[in-house]
Order: structure tokens, then C-alpha cells, then sequence
């Protein structure tokens, strides 16, 4: 996928966990949690979601680069432009 | 081989096999009894439908909310806030001798009632409102400070701290006497600051809600299939074993079945603190009334009422209940969408504190006199604080600590759990874990979240 594309998919499971935001006026530089009203319950579901949806497995110790949309994009676009 | 089994199918059970079944886990939910709902079940008796424990769902918060249990529910389990179909309360009171508070889901009308009621008060009434934790930032070590206490350094007046506690000590507090400060802010922003509702239905379409969800997302729900006994292998469980005797595998188990009730079915424990557990039980009267109680002049949704100046929170030292205090709750008095109407039947259930040795202790012949001798005592002590509505009772059901403690297991009877609160669920063993009224969070909506947080702590991340 290219990072347009994996956009798009973050973009598709930020819409299932939390189907009230407007994502529409979403800044991919300015955390999740500052734009959002997102918890840490939140922030599994987008790691849970990666995984059922692309099975991509996320370490606990990389969840701090899902903070916005940019670094969530960059931290993926490795690991998923195979599929 | 499932990945995880859930001990227990009430309100936390489900919602941790929702979250688990969602992320593609094989999950199995038994339980003991031929239906689900635990605390919170259903029966029904001469043709009517009755709720086990609900009077009101408490943690309500108006659509669109983004904050509070709630809002996280909705989220983690996709639902729509819609799907519960809550209307909200006509309006609530605490009632001691010659003092009443009004209260609703808006925290202005208790601010206002304490500003009438209580002026020296007022001001220190909104500092108690900025000293209250928020439900995440609740940390074990502050947890079990005593309510009494940091309720006594802000406020002055015993007779407001009594009133404010008895209502959140009715609603949750599974410690007699004195209450964790954890579990004030808990109850506090559950009862006050978000609110009560009820759906039309009572309890069985969120239970339905749930079910359904749970099986559409391939979750396993065995009914009639109570766990014995936890098998456990060099430091952990490897599975269960049923009352029938089969076996079933899992690579890890989550119990909502209690604390003291988990240990006691691991079968590397040998001697269970059973001192551990609850003791505070309840009998309730529940009332069929041949009008709506607003027609007798009874348009409350819930009113606590005591009967002193003091509250008295402890389990029944002398008889077999303690009517000096009590919960009555009109299902009536509810906001109901007009598409719904009203409900058939007017009902008014009267709550009171009782001795689960002492109900345990009767004989059957014994046990049905009790029954009818305390319905009668917990009606005249309810009607010093409420319209009497004795003359209109067509039909009427009671349950006991005994009955309770036959549907759900808990020990003692316990409806709120243990006094101490274990807010990780972690167990000696490393793949166990608790979930549900052991937890800290009680009511509906608490025991969905209980469930849902445990599911994602322990049991998602690998």
C-alpha cells in the first residue's frame, strides 16, 4: 500500500472506533488525542484493528508512534507496502 | 482449546466475550444458571416480567457524550447509544426526617438543593465537586482511603455528609460503615453528576443487545454449565472443569464469579479467606399496584430514605433486616419515549439491608412467614417517606439473600462484591483473571466496563 492508501485505511478504523468525530477536518500532524476525544482503550483498538483487519502485530512499545496521523502513516508504510 | 473461557454470563461476562470474540479469539462463556443477566437477570412470575436488580441504570449520560463509562462502552463494544434505549428519570430524592434533597441528571438541582438546604455549605459543596477523582485516575493507594474522612476535612454539617453518602453507599458500597474514597468518586459522578435512566424494556433488551452480539461475532454461550473447579498446572490454569464433569480447555480464564468465589475453584487453593468476601445482602419487596403511582401522588423515580439523623450502612446485627433505611424505586417514573406509553402495571420495589446467616438459617416454613412478616415491615417503614400505597397492592414478589446467593453464587449473598477492591483483576495465577463487581465498578454500566477493561489489559495484548 502506498501511504495514501494506508492513510485512508487508519482513517476507515478511526471512523469504526469512534463514529461521532468529524475526521473530515482531521490534522495529520497534531495528535489524536489532542484533536480527538480518544482514550487509551482508544488507541488498543487502532492497534487491534491493524492487526484483524491487515494482521500486522504492533509491540507494546511501539504504540507511542501511533500518536497522529502522520507518524502512525510513517511507522506503518514499512510494514505494510507489501500488502 | 479456546483462548479465553469467561466464568459467569451477567452484564461483565458478555461484554469481555463481545471484546474478545471481536478481535477473533475462540471464547466460551459458561453459566451455572439456564439464563444469563447474573445480577442483573430477569424472571417471569403469574404472567408478569420482572427485573432481578435493576431500578435504574446509574452512569447515564445524554447522546452525543464523549466522556464517562458510557460513551467508552459505546465505543468499545459499536454500539449506538440508541441501542439502549434509555430514558432518563423524572427526579430523585434523599429523604431523612424533616430534610429532603431533590436530585436529577442535571447536577445543578442538588447544587441548588444544598444552596436552599444547606447555606454554610455551599461553598464547600463545590470544593468537594473539584476533589473528586476522576474514574481514571483512580490509583489503588487512594483508593481505600476512607470516604468519612476526606468527606469530614470539606465538609462541616454530619447531616449533608450523611445524605450525600447514603445514596452512594445504597448504590454501591460493598464496605459497612464506612465507604473507599475510590468508591465514592465512583458512585458520586455514576448517581450525580451523570445520571439515572431505565430502559422501557427493563433489563432484557440489554441483555438481548449483548447476546446477540456475542454470537453474531462467534462467541461460544453455554447455559446450565457451571465451572467446578479451575485446573491448574505449575502456576497456571490450563482449563476448567464442569459440574458435570467434562473438561474443557483454555489458554486463559476470566472469572466473574467473585474473588473469594474464584479461589475457592482454583484447585492449587486449599483454604479460601472466605472473610474476605462480601456480607452486605439485601431483601427487596417488589409491589404490582392497580394504578400508576403518579395517581397516588408518587411521581419519584428513586427516593433513599433514612429515618435518623444518622445512616446506618452495616449488615443486620439483631434480625433479619434493617428497615431504618431504604431505596424505593417506581419504574414508572421514568421519561419514557410517548411512542412507548406507559407501563402496564404500576410498580414499587422497597429495598432494605438484610442477614444473609439469618435468612440462611430458617427453616422452609420459617422462610415463607419471614417473607411475608418483613414484605409488611419494609412497606410501613417506606411509607413514612412516600404516599401509601398499600391499598392498591394486586400482586407482589419478594427476594431474600438466599435467593441471591442461589441465582448468582456469590457468597454471603454479596451484591456489590468484596470491600476490597481489586482494580487490576490480576490473580496468583498469571493467566486468571477478575473482572466484574470484584472490580470497583458496579451498576449496569459498570459491570460492561469492568468486563471490557479486563478483556483489553490482559487478554488482547498477545
Amino acid at each position: 500500500m502506498t501511504p495514501a492508501e494506508i492513510r485512508g485505511q487508519v482513517l476507515d478504523i478511526l471512523e469504526n472506533i469512534a463514529p461521532d468525530e468529524d475526521l473530515d477536518s482531521l490534522q495529520d500532524d497534531v495528535s489524536f488525542r489532542e484533536q480527538l476525544e480518544m482514550d487509551s482503550m482508544d488507541f488498543l483498538d487502532i492497534v487491534m484493528e491493524l492487526r484483524k483487519r491487515h494482521r500486522i502485530q504492533i509491540p507494546e512499545e511501539d504504540y507511542g508512534q501511533l500518536a497522529s496521523m502522520a507518524s502512525t502513516v510513517e511507522y506503518l508504510t514499512p510494514l505494510m507496502k507489501d500488502i | 482449546m479456546y483462548d479465553t473461557i469467561i466464568i459467569g454470563a451477567g452484564m461483565s461476562g458478555l461484554a469481555a466475550g463481545i471484546r474478545l470474540a471481536y478481535y477473533d479469539q475462540r471464547v466460551c462463556v459458561l453459566e451455572r444458571h439456564y439464563t444469563i443477566g447474573g445480577l442483573n437477570s430477569f424472571y417471569r412470575l403469574r404472567g408478569r416480567d420482572y427485573d432481578v436488580g435493576l431500578h435504574a441504570v446509574t452512569n447515564f449520560t445524554p447522546k452525543g457524550t464523549k466522556k464517562g463509562p458510557f460513551a467508552r462502552l459505546l465505543r468499545q463494544l459499536r454500539f449506538r447509544w440508541e441501542d439502549f434505549t434509555l430514558a432518563p428519570q423524572i427526579g430523585s430524592a434523599i429523604r431523612f426526617p424533616d430534610m429532603e434533597l431533590q436530585f436529577n441528571n442535571d447536577i445543578k438541582l442538588l447544587e441548588s438543593q444544598i444552596a436552599t438546604r444547606f447555606p454554610h455549605e455551599k461553598d464547600r459543596f463545590q470544593q468537594l465537586l473539584r476533589e473528586l477523582v476522576d474514574y481514571d485516575d483512580l490509583q489503588q493507594e487512594h483508593f481505600n482511603l476512607s470516604a468519612r474522612q476526606v468527606l469530614g476535612q470539606t465538609l462541616r454539617d454530619p447531616l449533608l455528609i450523611e445524605a450525600l453518602l447514603c445514596p452512594l453507599m445504597w448504590y454501591g458500597n460493598p464496605c459497612e460503615r464506612d465507604m473507599a474514597f475510590g468508591q465514592f468518586c465512583i458512585m458520586f459522578r455514576s448517581i450525580f453528576l451523570e445520571g439515572f435512566a431505565r430502559p422501557f424494556r427493563g433489563v432484557r433488551p440489554i441483555l438481548r443487545n449483548l447476546v446477540k452480539r456475542f454470537r453474531s461475532l462467534g462467541g461460544e454461550l453455554r447455559l446450565r454449565s457451571g465451572v467446578s473447579r479451575i485446573v491448574v498446572r505449575d502456576g497456571r490454569a490450563v482449563g476448567v472443569v464442569l459440574d458435570d464433569g467434562q473438561q474443557i480447555e483454555a489458554r486463559r480464564i476470566l472469572s466473574s464469579a467473585g474473588y473469594v468465589e474464584t479461589m475457592r475453584l482454583c484447585d492449587d487453593i486449599s483454604c479460601v479467606e472466605t472473610d474476605r468476601a462480601g456480607r452486605l445482602s439485601f431483601v427487596e419487596s417488589i409491589s404490582i399496584l392497580d394504578k400508576q403511582p403518579a395517581e397516588l401522588g408518587y411521581d419519584r423515580t428513586i427516593v433513599f430514605f433514612n429515618d435518623s439523623d444518622r445512616f446506618h450502612w452495616q449488615m443486620p446485627q439483631e434480625d433479619l433486616c434493617d428497615v431504618r433505611t431504604g431505596v424505593i424505586c417506581s419504574p414508572n417514573n421514568y421519561a419514557y419515549d410517548l411512542s412507548d406509553g406507559q407501563l402496564p402495571d404500576g410498580v414499587i420495589r422497597i429495598t432494605a439491608l438484610a442477614s444473609f446467616d439469618r435468612w440462611t438459617s430458617l427453616s422452609e416454613s420459617q422462610y415463607r412467614l419471614a417473607k411475608l412478616h418483613w414484605f409488611d415491615r419494609l412497606a410501613a417503614s417506606a411509607v413514612r417517606f412516600m404516599p401509601d400505597y398499600r391499598a392498591n397492592v394486586i400482586d407482589t414478589d419478594m427476594f431474600t439473600p438466599s435467593t441471591i446467593r442461589r441465582f448468582t453464587w456469590h457468597d454471603n449473598g454479596a451484591v456489590y462484591g468484596a470491600p476490597e477492591k481489586r482494580l487490576d483483576g490480576t490473580t496468583h495465577l498469571k493467566n486468571v483473571f477478575l473482572c466484574g463487581t470484584d472490580q470497583g465498578f458496579v451498576g449496569i454500566i459498570g459491570s460492561i466496563v469492568s468486563g471490557i477493561s479486563i478483556a483489553n489489559q490482559h487478554c488482547l495484548k498477545d
